[in-house]
Protein backbone atom coordinates (compact mmCIF):
# COMPACT_ATOMS: atom_id res chain seq x y z
CA UNK A 1 0.00 0.00 0.00
CA UNK A 2 0.85 3.45 -0.66
CA UNK A 3 2.00 5.79 1.98
CA UNK A 4 -0.04 8.68 3.26
CA UNK A 5 3.16 10.81 2.76
CA UNK A 6 3.34 9.57 -0.39
CA UNK A 7 -0.51 10.23 -1.38
CA UNK A 8 -0.56 13.36 0.79
CA UNK A 9 2.76 14.83 -1.24
CA UNK A 10 0.69 14.32 -4.80
CA UNK A 11 -1.61 17.18 -3.77
CA UNK A 12 -1.02 20.68 -5.69
CA UNK A 13 -1.60 23.90 -4.35
CA UNK A 14 -5.27 25.32 -5.81
CA UNK A 15 -4.05 28.42 -7.00
CA UNK A 16 -0.50 27.08 -8.33
CA UNK A 17 -2.13 23.66 -9.80
CA UNK A 18 1.72 23.15 -11.14
CA UNK A 19 3.34 22.63 -7.80
CA UNK A 20 2.24 20.32 -4.82
CA UNK A 21 2.14 21.39 -1.63
CA UNK A 22 5.29 19.41 -0.58
CA UNK A 23 7.54 21.51 -3.03
CA UNK A 24 5.42 24.95 -1.70
CA UNK A 25 6.70 23.93 1.83
CA UNK A 26 3.03 24.29 3.10
CA UNK A 27 2.79 20.41 3.92
CA UNK A 28 4.50 19.73 7.02
CA UNK A 29 3.97 16.57 8.19
CA UNK A 30 2.01 13.56 8.12
CA UNK A 31 1.39 10.87 10.82
CA UNK A 32 0.05 7.25 10.46
CA UNK A 33 -1.35 5.23 12.77
CA UNK A 34 -3.69 2.12 12.88
CA UNK A 35 -5.23 3.47 9.61
CA UNK A 36 -5.65 6.73 11.17
CA UNK A 37 -3.82 10.06 9.02
CA UNK A 38 -2.67 13.21 10.83
CA UNK A 39 -1.40 15.83 8.13
CA UNK A 40 -0.50 18.88 9.18
CA UNK A 41 -0.22 22.29 6.92
CA UNK A 42 0.97 25.66 7.05
CA UNK A 43 -0.56 28.55 5.35
CA UNK A 44 1.68 30.96 3.63
CA UNK A 45 0.11 34.27 4.51
CA UNK A 46 -2.32 34.41 7.01
CA UNK A 47 -5.13 35.63 4.80
CA UNK A 48 -4.77 32.78 2.33
CA UNK A 49 -7.64 31.79 1.43
CA UNK A 50 -7.20 28.65 -0.10
CA UNK A 51 -6.90 26.75 3.48
CA UNK A 52 -9.71 25.31 3.36
CA UNK A 53 -9.09 24.18 -0.30
CA UNK A 54 -5.99 22.38 0.44
CA UNK A 55 -7.79 20.90 3.19
CA UNK A 56 -10.42 19.37 1.12
CA UNK A 57 -7.96 18.04 -1.00
CA UNK A 58 -5.76 16.09 1.15
CA UNK A 59 -8.76 14.68 2.63
CA UNK A 60 -10.36 13.36 -0.49
CA UNK A 61 -7.44 11.99 -2.05
CA UNK A 62 -6.14 10.38 1.38
CA UNK A 63 -9.65 9.01 2.02
CA UNK A 64 -9.88 7.70 -1.88
CA UNK A 65 -6.88 5.94 -1.04
CA UNK A 66 -8.50 3.88 1.53
CA UNK A 67 -7.17 6.06 4.91
CA UNK A 68 -10.69 6.10 7.18
CA UNK A 69 -9.98 9.27 9.81
CA UNK A 70 -8.16 12.19 8.33
CA UNK A 71 -7.38 14.84 10.27
CA UNK A 72 -5.83 17.83 8.65
CA UNK A 73 -4.12 20.22 11.18
CA UNK A 74 -2.94 24.05 11.03
CA UNK A 75 0.39 24.75 12.56
CA UNK A 76 1.62 28.33 12.47
CA UNK A 77 4.69 28.39 14.00
CA UNK A 78 7.69 28.27 12.66
CA UNK A 79 6.15 30.73 10.09
CA UNK A 80 5.87 29.88 6.58
CA UNK A 81 9.14 31.13 4.93
CA UNK A 82 9.39 31.53 0.90
CA UNK A 83 12.77 29.36 1.63
CA UNK A 84 10.92 25.86 2.06
CA UNK A 85 9.86 26.38 -1.74
CA UNK A 86 11.77 23.24 -2.81
CA UNK A 87 14.53 23.31 -5.97
CA UNK A 88 11.96 21.58 -7.65
CA UNK A 89 9.26 23.44 -7.03
CA UNK A 90 11.06 26.30 -8.06
CA UNK A 91 11.96 25.21 -10.94
CA UNK A 92 8.14 24.83 -11.57
CA UNK A 93 7.30 27.71 -10.45
CA UNK A 94 9.58 29.27 -13.56
CA UNK A 95 8.59 26.93 -16.20
CA UNK A 96 4.78 28.31 -15.51
CA UNK A 97 6.46 31.60 -16.18
CA UNK A 98 6.59 33.03 -12.52
CA UNK A 99 10.17 34.03 -11.38
CA UNK A 100 10.95 32.14 -8.29
CA UNK A 101 11.76 33.72 -4.89
CA UNK A 102 15.29 34.90 -3.68
CA UNK A 103 16.62 34.45 -0.26
CA UNK A 104 14.31 35.87 2.18
CA UNK A 105 15.17 38.23 4.96
CA UNK A 106 15.53 36.15 8.29
CA UNK A 107 14.82 38.38 10.95
CA UNK A 108 13.20 37.00 14.11
CA UNK A 109 13.66 40.09 16.58
CA UNK A 110 14.16 43.67 16.65
CA UNK A 111 12.69 46.33 14.80
CA UNK A 112 11.97 46.02 10.72
CA UNK A 113 13.44 48.57 8.43
CA UNK A 114 11.90 51.03 6.21
CA UNK A 115 12.17 50.05 2.57
CA UNK A 116 11.72 53.12 0.03
CA UNK A 117 12.49 51.78 -2.77
CA UNK A 118 12.15 48.59 -4.76
CA UNK A 119 14.89 45.97 -3.53
CA UNK A 120 14.30 42.66 -4.98
CA UNK A 121 15.26 41.49 -8.40
CA UNK A 122 14.58 38.55 -10.58
CA UNK A 123 15.53 37.42 -13.42
CA UNK A 124 12.38 37.05 -16.64
CA UNK A 125 11.47 33.52 -16.56
CA UNK A 126 10.40 33.99 -20.09
CA UNK A 127 13.60 35.55 -21.97
CA UNK A 128 16.17 34.96 -18.97
CA UNK A 129 16.95 38.87 -19.08
CA UNK A 130 18.13 40.17 -15.71
CA UNK A 131 17.04 43.67 -16.41
CA UNK A 132 13.46 43.61 -15.20
CA UNK A 133 11.15 46.58 -12.89
CA UNK A 134 8.96 45.95 -10.24
CA UNK A 135 5.82 47.16 -11.61
CA UNK A 136 3.79 46.47 -7.76
CA UNK A 137 4.36 44.48 -5.12
CA UNK A 138 0.93 43.33 -4.70
CA UNK A 139 0.23 40.40 -7.36
CA UNK A 140 -2.71 38.23 -8.72
CA UNK A 141 -2.19 36.76 -5.27
CA UNK A 142 -1.12 37.22 -1.92
CA UNK A 143 2.44 35.46 -2.53
CA UNK A 144 3.09 37.00 -5.94
CA UNK A 145 4.25 40.53 -7.19
CA UNK A 146 3.87 42.23 -10.58
CA UNK A 147 7.27 42.50 -12.46
CA UNK A 148 7.98 43.51 -16.20
CA UNK A 149 10.69 42.81 -18.62
CA UNK A 150 12.81 45.69 -20.16
CA UNK A 151 14.17 43.29 -22.70
CA UNK A 152 11.04 41.22 -23.81
CA UNK A 153 8.37 43.66 -22.80
CA UNK A 154 6.78 40.82 -20.79
CA UNK A 155 4.95 41.53 -17.73
CA UNK A 156 5.34 38.70 -15.46
CA UNK A 157 4.76 37.53 -11.99
CA UNK A 158 7.27 36.83 -9.24
CA UNK A 159 6.87 34.95 -6.12
CA UNK A 160 7.61 37.36 -3.28
CA UNK A 161 10.62 36.80 -0.70
CA UNK A 162 8.86 35.79 2.35
CA UNK B 1 -14.36 22.06 -15.88
CA UNK B 2 -12.37 22.89 -18.87
CA UNK B 3 -9.26 24.33 -18.40
CA UNK B 4 -9.96 27.50 -21.21
CA UNK B 5 -12.68 29.22 -19.23
CA UNK B 6 -12.62 29.65 -15.44
CA UNK B 7 -16.09 31.10 -15.28
CA UNK B 8 -17.55 28.03 -17.26
CA UNK B 9 -18.19 25.85 -13.99
CA UNK B 10 -19.74 28.90 -12.43
CA UNK B 11 -22.63 28.72 -15.03
CA UNK B 12 -22.66 24.76 -14.80
CA UNK B 13 -25.52 22.70 -12.78
CA UNK B 14 -24.47 21.15 -10.02
CA UNK B 15 -24.69 22.17 -6.45
CA UNK B 16 -21.38 20.90 -5.35
CA UNK B 17 -18.90 22.96 -3.94
CA UNK B 18 -16.46 22.57 -6.55
CA UNK B 19 -18.63 26.04 -8.55
CA UNK B 20 -17.22 28.29 -6.21
CA UNK B 21 -13.33 28.72 -6.11
CA UNK B 22 -12.90 28.15 -2.41
CA UNK B 23 -15.39 26.04 -1.22
CA UNK B 24 -18.51 26.94 0.55
CA UNK B 25 -17.56 26.51 4.30
CA UNK B 26 -14.72 28.33 6.22
CA UNK B 27 -13.35 26.48 8.95
CA UNK B 28 -11.68 27.86 12.22
CA UNK B 29 -8.40 29.30 10.96
CA UNK B 30 -7.33 27.95 14.44
CA UNK B 31 -8.73 24.10 13.77
CA UNK B 32 -5.84 21.80 15.21
CA UNK B 33 -3.73 24.41 16.73
CA UNK B 34 -2.48 23.36 19.83
CA UNK B 35 -3.03 25.77 22.83
CA UNK B 36 -4.34 26.38 26.06
CA UNK B 37 -7.31 28.34 26.66
CA UNK B 38 -7.27 32.11 26.47
CA UNK B 39 -7.88 33.83 29.69
CA UNK B 40 -10.46 37.00 30.14
CA UNK B 41 -7.22 39.35 29.29
CA UNK B 42 -5.57 37.69 26.87
CA UNK B 43 -9.32 36.89 25.44
CA UNK B 44 -9.70 41.07 25.49
CA UNK B 45 -6.57 41.93 24.26
CA UNK B 46 -6.93 39.70 21.19
CA UNK B 47 -10.47 41.01 20.38
CA UNK B 48 -8.83 44.52 20.55
CA UNK B 49 -5.86 43.81 18.01
CA UNK B 50 -8.33 41.83 15.89
CA UNK B 51 -11.16 44.23 15.83
CA UNK B 52 -8.11 46.94 14.93
CA UNK B 53 -7.52 44.56 11.76
CA UNK B 54 -10.87 43.27 11.15
CA UNK B 55 -12.56 47.22 10.77
CA UNK B 56 -9.27 48.38 9.24
CA UNK B 57 -9.66 45.45 6.42
CA UNK B 58 -13.44 47.01 6.20
CA UNK B 59 -12.01 50.63 5.41
CA UNK B 60 -9.32 48.80 2.58
CA UNK B 61 -12.24 46.74 1.10
CA UNK B 62 -14.56 50.17 0.27
CA UNK B 63 -11.57 50.95 -1.79
CA UNK B 64 -12.45 47.98 -4.29
CA UNK B 65 -13.55 49.35 -7.71
CA UNK B 66 -12.63 53.26 -6.66
CA UNK B 67 -8.66 53.27 -6.06
CA UNK B 68 -7.13 55.27 -9.17
CA UNK B 69 -4.89 52.36 -11.11
CA UNK B 70 -5.31 48.79 -11.22
CA UNK B 71 -2.27 47.96 -9.33
CA UNK B 72 -3.38 49.93 -6.33
CA UNK B 73 -6.62 48.35 -6.01
CA UNK B 74 -5.40 44.77 -6.74
CA UNK B 75 -2.64 46.36 -3.67
CA UNK B 76 -5.03 47.43 -1.64
CA UNK B 77 -7.51 44.60 -1.58
CA UNK B 78 -4.48 42.38 -1.15
CA UNK B 79 -4.08 44.37 2.52
CA UNK B 80 -7.31 44.32 3.13
CA UNK B 81 -7.28 40.32 2.86
CA UNK B 82 -3.44 40.10 4.83
CA UNK B 83 -5.79 41.99 7.68
CA UNK B 84 -8.92 39.76 7.49
CA UNK B 85 -6.82 36.80 8.05
CA UNK B 86 -4.86 38.72 10.95
CA UNK B 87 -8.46 39.09 12.35
CA UNK B 88 -9.67 35.96 12.02
CA UNK B 89 -6.71 34.20 13.64
CA UNK B 90 -6.81 36.36 16.41
CA UNK B 91 -10.85 36.98 17.00
CA UNK B 92 -10.46 32.84 16.87
CA UNK B 93 -7.58 33.24 19.41
CA UNK B 94 -10.27 34.29 22.19
CA UNK B 95 -11.96 31.16 21.87
CA UNK B 96 -15.01 32.42 20.79
CA UNK B 97 -16.93 31.98 17.39
CA UNK B 98 -15.23 34.49 14.91
CA UNK B 99 -17.97 34.43 13.05
CA UNK B 100 -20.51 35.84 16.05
CA UNK B 101 -17.80 38.35 17.22
CA UNK B 102 -17.54 39.69 13.79
CA UNK B 103 -21.43 39.82 12.77
CA UNK B 104 -23.30 39.92 16.22
CA UNK B 105 -21.72 42.65 17.94
CA UNK B 106 -22.90 45.86 18.13
CA UNK B 107 -20.80 48.99 17.67
CA UNK B 108 -20.23 49.58 21.53
CA UNK B 109 -18.86 46.33 22.01
CA UNK B 110 -16.36 47.16 19.43
CA UNK B 111 -12.39 47.30 21.10
CA UNK B 112 -10.78 48.77 17.35
CA UNK B 113 -9.31 51.87 17.89
CA UNK B 114 -11.07 55.31 16.21
CA UNK B 115 -8.36 55.65 13.25
CA UNK B 116 -9.44 52.06 11.49
CA UNK B 117 -13.20 53.04 11.56
CA UNK B 118 -12.95 57.07 10.26
CA UNK B 119 -14.87 56.75 7.02
CA UNK B 120 -12.61 57.06 3.98
CA UNK B 121 -11.46 59.82 2.63
CA UNK B 122 -9.23 60.76 -1.47
CA UNK B 123 -6.36 58.39 -1.82
CA UNK B 124 -4.12 60.59 0.11
CA UNK B 125 -6.20 60.02 3.35
CA UNK B 126 -5.76 56.45 2.71
CA UNK B 127 -2.25 56.62 2.15
CA UNK B 128 -1.65 58.98 5.59
CA UNK B 129 -4.15 56.30 7.52
CA UNK B 130 -2.25 53.48 6.29
CA UNK B 131 0.74 54.89 7.12
CA UNK B 132 0.02 55.41 10.47
CA UNK B 133 -2.06 51.90 11.25
CA UNK B 134 0.73 49.85 9.66
CA UNK B 135 3.97 51.87 11.14
CA UNK B 136 2.36 51.62 14.76
CA UNK B 137 1.35 47.90 13.86
CA UNK B 138 4.08 46.68 12.53
CA UNK B 139 6.19 48.41 15.99
CA UNK B 140 3.73 45.95 18.32
CA UNK B 141 3.50 43.27 16.05
CA UNK B 142 6.92 42.48 15.92
CA UNK B 143 7.26 42.58 19.61
CA UNK B 144 4.67 40.56 20.29
CA UNK B 145 7.09 37.51 18.39
CA UNK B 146 8.14 37.63 22.35
CA UNK B 147 4.63 37.09 23.65
CA UNK B 148 4.33 34.80 26.41
CA UNK B 149 1.53 33.21 24.44
CA UNK B 150 3.11 31.23 22.01
CA UNK B 151 -0.12 31.17 19.49
CA UNK B 152 -0.17 34.78 19.61
CA UNK B 153 3.70 34.98 19.35
CA UNK B 154 3.18 32.63 15.81
CA UNK B 155 0.38 34.74 14.99
CA UNK B 156 2.62 37.88 15.22
CA UNK B 157 5.43 35.80 13.54
CA UNK B 158 3.20 35.81 10.67
CA UNK B 159 1.90 39.09 10.49
CA UNK B 160 4.67 41.36 10.76
CA UNK B 161 6.24 39.93 7.47
CA UNK B 162 2.77 40.98 5.94
CA UNK B 163 2.88 44.67 8.12
CA UNK B 164 5.95 45.11 6.31
CA UNK B 165 4.77 45.13 2.98
CA UNK B 166 1.86 47.54 4.13
CA UNK B 167 4.02 50.18 5.60
CA UNK B 168 6.77 50.15 2.67
CA UNK B 169 3.35 50.75 0.18
CA UNK B 170 2.13 53.18 2.05
CA UNK B 171 5.17 54.87 3.09
CA UNK B 172 6.92 55.06 -1.38
CA UNK B 173 3.30 56.98 -1.54
CA UNK B 174 3.33 59.56 0.89
CA UNK B 175 7.01 60.32 -0.41
CA UNK B 176 5.11 60.14 -4.10
CA UNK B 177 2.16 62.40 -2.85
CA UNK B 178 4.12 65.05 -1.05
CA UNK B 179 7.22 64.83 -2.81
CA UNK B 180 4.57 65.09 -5.93
CA UNK B 181 2.86 68.34 -7.32
CA UNK B 182 1.03 71.31 -5.62
CA UNK B 183 -2.50 69.46 -5.89
CA UNK B 184 -0.96 66.24 -4.39
CA UNK B 185 0.93 67.61 -1.80
CA UNK B 186 -1.91 69.62 -0.58
CA UNK B 187 -4.24 66.74 0.15
CA UNK B 188 -1.42 65.49 1.98
CA UNK B 189 -1.42 68.19 3.96
CA UNK B 190 -5.18 68.09 4.89
CA UNK B 191 -5.03 64.47 5.41
CA UNK B 192 -2.28 64.78 8.17
CA UNK B 193 -3.82 67.51 9.85
CA UNK B 194 -7.53 65.39 9.56
CA UNK B 195 -5.70 62.00 10.81
CA UNK B 196 -3.42 63.01 12.85
CA UNK B 197 -5.34 64.22 16.12
CA UNK B 198 -6.06 60.25 15.99
CA UNK B 199 -2.06 59.31 16.96
CA UNK B 200 -2.59 59.39 20.50
CA UNK B 201 -5.55 57.02 20.86
CA UNK B 202 -3.04 54.75 19.59
CA UNK B 203 -0.54 54.95 22.63
CA UNK B 204 -2.79 54.79 25.17
CA UNK B 205 -2.26 51.61 26.83
CA UNK B 206 -5.83 49.68 27.99
CA UNK B 207 -5.27 47.60 31.38
CA UNK B 208 -5.09 44.40 29.44
CA UNK B 209 -1.92 45.85 27.28
CA UNK B 210 0.05 45.58 30.43
CA UNK B 211 0.15 41.36 30.56
CA UNK B 212 2.90 39.72 30.26
CA UNK B 213 1.64 38.57 27.02
CA UNK B 214 0.78 42.08 25.43
CA UNK B 215 2.95 44.90 23.64
CA UNK B 216 2.84 48.60 26.08
CA UNK B 217 1.71 50.66 23.19
CA UNK B 218 3.84 53.44 24.74
CA UNK B 219 6.91 51.87 24.45
CA UNK B 220 6.54 51.60 20.52
CA UNK B 221 5.95 54.99 20.36
CA UNK B 222 9.91 56.06 19.52
CA UNK B 223 9.85 53.75 16.62
CA UNK B 224 6.21 55.14 15.28
CA UNK B 225 8.05 58.66 15.49
CA UNK B 226 10.85 57.59 13.97
CA UNK B 227 10.15 56.15 11.09
CA UNK B 228 6.87 58.11 10.48
CA UNK B 229 9.52 61.05 10.91
CA UNK B 230 11.98 59.38 8.28
CA UNK B 231 8.99 59.07 5.66
CA UNK B 232 7.60 62.41 6.07
CA UNK B 233 11.08 63.94 5.56
CA UNK B 234 11.59 62.37 2.31
CA UNK B 235 7.60 63.37 1.40
CA UNK B 236 8.90 66.70 2.65
CA UNK B 237 5.99 67.05 4.64
CA UNK B 238 6.39 68.57 8.41
CA UNK B 239 5.09 66.28 11.16
CA UNK B 240 2.21 67.77 12.34
CA UNK B 241 2.07 69.27 16.14
CA UNK B 242 0.97 66.60 18.60
CA UNK B 243 -2.91 67.34 18.89
CA UNK B 244 -5.76 65.30 20.35
CA UNK B 245 -6.49 63.71 23.64
CA UNK B 246 -5.92 60.18 23.45
CA UNK B 247 -9.66 58.41 23.52
CA UNK B 248 -9.56 54.68 25.70
CA UNK B 249 -10.36 51.80 23.50
CA UNK B 250 -13.80 51.15 23.16
CA UNK B 251 -14.62 54.89 22.14
CA UNK B 252 -16.84 55.22 19.41
CA UNK B 253 -16.76 57.95 16.67
CA UNK B 254 -20.37 56.97 15.42
CA UNK B 255 -18.68 56.14 11.76
CA UNK B 256 -19.01 52.47 13.19
CA UNK B 257 -22.65 51.97 12.77
CA UNK B 258 -23.21 52.33 9.73
CA UNK B 259 -20.03 50.27 8.52
CA UNK B 260 -20.96 47.32 10.65
CA UNK B 261 -24.60 47.66 9.16
CA UNK B 262 -23.28 47.25 5.52
CA UNK B 263 -20.46 44.50 6.95
CA UNK B 264 -22.96 42.18 9.11
CA UNK B 265 -26.12 43.02 7.04
CA UNK B 266 -26.05 39.88 5.22
CA UNK B 267 -25.39 37.55 8.25
CA UNK B 268 -27.95 39.61 10.60
CA UNK B 269 -30.71 39.35 7.49
CA UNK B 270 -30.10 35.82 7.18
CA UNK B 271 -28.58 34.28 10.06
CA UNK B 272 -26.82 31.24 9.32
CA UNK B 273 -26.85 31.22 5.81
CA UNK B 274 -24.29 29.63 3.53
CA UNK B 275 -23.22 30.28 0.49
Amino acid sequence: MVTALEIARTVTDPELPQLTLAELGVLREVAERDGRVTVWITPTYTGCPAMDTMRDDLVHRLEDAGYGEVDVRVTLAPAWSSDWITAEGRRKLADAGIAPPGRAPRRTSGPVPLTLGPTRTAACPLCGSADTEELSEFGATACRALRRCRSCREPFDHFKEH
Amino acid sequence: MSGDNVYEALTADGTGDARWAFGTGFSDPLEGVEMTPAGDDLAAYCLMLGDDALIMSHRLQEWVTRAPELEDEVAIANIALDLLGQARLLLARTGRDEDELAFARDAGEFRNVRLAELPNGDFAELVVRLLIFSTWRLAVVSRLRGSSDPVLAAIAAKAVKELAYHRDYAARWAVRLGDGTEESRRRMLDALDERWPYVADLFAADPVERGPFAVDPASVRPEFDQVVGEVLGRATLAVPASGGEPAARGTRTGALAPLLEEMQGVARTLPGATW
